[in-house]
């Protein structure tokens, strides 16, 4: 295994309300290797975006970044001043956001808005090398260079959001971050914006972190998969095999509650709803929804613990050395009654 | 016998630009019927731009047909009389896509579920009305005394689309139109909100008619699905079927581009653009899917293709099946037994 591009250490982002701290992400770390394909799931308030955006260095006021590290290629971002993460972003990490609907300034030309980004980090290139470039960059994500001299609304939805893929990787940052980038779309398009994205990152050789709740473009797409809750990640590795053998109790009840093809039985959600950030019970986070939930659950926050290699696992159930997993505790894969 | 709310040969055209020059067909002489004898689940799956929303809108009497008619229990729907209207508006309730809008942030929740209490007079008194609301909570899987008295940013957007679906069960309507009640709602509460949706089919005989283009769910919740494609019907039939076996390609290209959370099935191969300029498609007669599809013959870009059935219980509109027999338009209904 290589050295990782992107470590997360402990990272901290607290949004910092009248009524006290809203902690949206509570203490995550994570590697991201070279090449690789990150997800990240996690219901809406569970902390994904704003870890996102953590990376980015785009946390806005009441949110701050409380502690941790962010060490892309061993330099740490947290500790960068705005100009010289102004340099980092586009340039080695660069985010495809939610809406492209949205992103795209609907007064500029295509061309124009992809010129910017390249201006803004002192690309010094000729007129013609320029329309060259935004050619090129353009034909990575299938578009048609006469797509430069449009404006947005001429677009459709899949190709604003293939203009945003084609924005963020003009510079071949090291890491893309991808927030729901398919959330507005039909499937079709859907799964042509993916195996752009995919493609693209192959070419490139960059890491990617998919953002998302939709476990089944997860399962297509990424290699490792970060399930978080609360703030904290609950359960991270290999994401067949958390398909095939999921440990942390809500990633059990999550892939239980996924539509499948073969077996339409009856429809079962996650009981409960998501936890308030503000004012956090003490102990584990999910304690109030879980099935299996032990006493010590709602005393102690269970911290991760390589259970497999590279299955990092945040559950009390599995506090025990001595306790062998699979047998003590009941695996999510048994059959759903009909 | 007269079916419960019907569409004639509808078409829906919106014009828009100076002089109304710019036209975009939403539904295109389409017919079809819903009859609440048997409470089915049907869908109505197709991309956006498929026209899915218009046809529930006008389900709903909404929107008028630019031509055809919509029937409600063989009446057209711009002739009914006051009485006809107020039971129309009791038989046919809707579940929208977004739960943050409809609810006005300044009443607690209890407002959108007293409203048609009121309205339709269902209750005698105070006691009586609470009894209501709290029957139709707890039918859907929420705490009265969790949930009443709350204002709506106290609540989850699961719980706010469960309080809808609430308030549509309150009148204990013939059929609940639900436009992609689920999209804006987080993966882990689809189930709970599609389910309580089910339960009002299983338990009350309601019939539903879910608008989506989410084929995994329609696949899971439905009994019938009518797949739309530039507002034509595409195919037509048993979920079962047109999920498992689709005959349209365009259906195929939807299926096999699911992202199933399934280790075994990985997005198929299937080009997605297709014979792209295979067929010269001369004119508005041509099949709409021809300059997409990667089977285009001559034929369609001449002419557009009727519905086959191709089995008992499902029709598609593809001349890959022209020796199937035609199935005869407003005969639709003969496919979901």
């Amino acid at each position: 295994m290589s050295a990782p591009v992107l470590q997360v250490r402990d990272l901290k982002v607290y949004y910092h309300t009248p009524r006290g701290p809203v902690k949206a992400v509570d203490g995550i770390s994570f590697n991201l290797e070279p090449k690789t394909r990150l997800g990240m799931v996690g219901e809406s308030g569970s902390g994904k975006s704003t870890m996102a955006l953590a990376l980015m260095r785009m946390i806005k006021a009441p949110g701050r970044i409380d502690g941790g590290q962010v060490l892309l290629d061993g330099k740490d971002l947290v500790k960068l001043s705005q100009d010289e993460m102004r340099h980092m972003r586009l340039n080695q990490i660069a985010m495809v956001p939610q809406g492209a609907m949205n992103s795209l300034n609907p007064v500029t030309r295509i061309r124009q808005q992809i010129v910017d980004g390249l201006r803004a980090h002192d690309v010094k290139m000729s007129k013609r090398e320029m329309d060259k470039r935004v050619s090129e960059v353009l034909s990575w994500v299938d578009l048609h260079p006469s797509v430069g001299d449009m404006h947005p609304h001429e677009l459709s939805g899949g190709m604003k959001q293939r203009v945003c893929i084609a924005i963020a990787i003009s510079l071949r940052p090291k890491v893309i971050i991808a927030d729901e980038p398919t959330s507005a779309l039909d499937v079709v398009v859907q799964r042509q914006v993916m195996e752009t994205i995919g493609r693209v990152q192959e070419e490139l050789g960059a890491a990617v972190i998919l953002i998302g709740h939709d476990m089944g473009l997860m399962v297509q797409f990424v290699d490792r998969l970060a399930v978080m809750y609360g703030g904290k990640i609950a359960e991270q590795g290999n994401v067949r095999e958390m398909f095939r053998e999921p440990l942390h109790p809500y990633t059990q009840l999550l892939i239980q509650s996924l539509p499948k093809l073969d077996d339409k039985g009856e429809l079962r959600g996650i009981p409960g709803i998501a936890p308030s950030l503000l004012n956090a019970p003490a102990g584990c986070l999910f304690h109030v929804r879980c099935p299996q939930a032990l006493p010590v659950c709602k005393t102690t926050t269970p911290q991760p613990a390589e259970l497999r290699p590279a299955r990092l696992v945040a559950c009390h159930l599995y506090d025990t050395a001595a306790q062998p997993t699979g047998s003590a505790t009941p695996v999510a894969t048994k059959e759903r009654t009909p | 016998m007269t079916a419960f709310l019907e569409l004639r040969n509808v078409t829906k055209v919106f014009s828009s630009g100076i002089f109304k020059k710019k036209r975009t067909v939403a539904l295109d002489d389409l017919s079809l019927t819903i009859d609440t004898d048997r409470p089915v689940v049907k869908a109505i799956a197709g991309e956006s731009g498929s026209g899915k929303t218009t046809l529930g809108m006008m389900l709903m009497g909404f929107l008028n047909p630019t031509s055809g008619s919509v029937l409600y229990k063989g009446k057209d729907m711009r002739s009914l009389n006051r009485d006809e209207q107020q039971s129309f508006r009791r038989d046919v309730q809707a579940v929208f896509q977004d739960p943050f809008s409809v609810y006005n942030p300044f009443y607690p929740v209890d407002h959108v579920l007293e409203m048609p209490i009121e309205k339709f007079k269902l209750a005698k008194s105070r006691p009586a009305a609470r009894k209501l609301m709290e029957d139709a909570l707890a039918a859907v899987g929420l705490q009265p005394a969790e949930t009443l008295g709350r204002f709506p940013h106290q609540l989850s957007g699961g719980q706010r689309q469960r309080i809808m679906v609430a308030r549509a069960l309150l009148l204990k309507p013939r059929l609940i139109i639900a436009d992609e009640p689920v999209s804006m709602v987080d993966a882990s509460l689809r189930a709970t909100i599609l389910e309580s949706l089910r339960k009002l089919n299983r338990d009350f005989g309601i019939s539903i008619l879910y608008i989506t283009h989410d084929l995994t769910t329609a696949y899971h919740v439905s009994n019938h699905i009518l797949v739309l494609y530039r507002g034509s019907l595409a195919e037509a039939g048993d979920v079962e079927h047109v999920i498992k076996h689709p005959q349209h390609p365009y259906t195929q290209l939807l299926v096999d581009s699911i992202p199933w959370p399934d280790l075994e099935h990985s997005w198929g191969k299937n080009q997605i653009q297709g014979g792209k300029g295979a067929v010269r498609v001369s004119g508005a007669n041509a099949c709409k899917f021809a300059d997409r599809c990667p089977h285009a013959m001559s034929i369609c870009g001449e002419q557009q293709p009727p519905l086959y059935r191709v089995d008992p219980t499902r029709a598609t509109a593809c001349f890959l099946h022209q020796d199937a027999p035609v199935l005869p338009r407003g005969e639709i209904n003969t496919l979901f037994v």
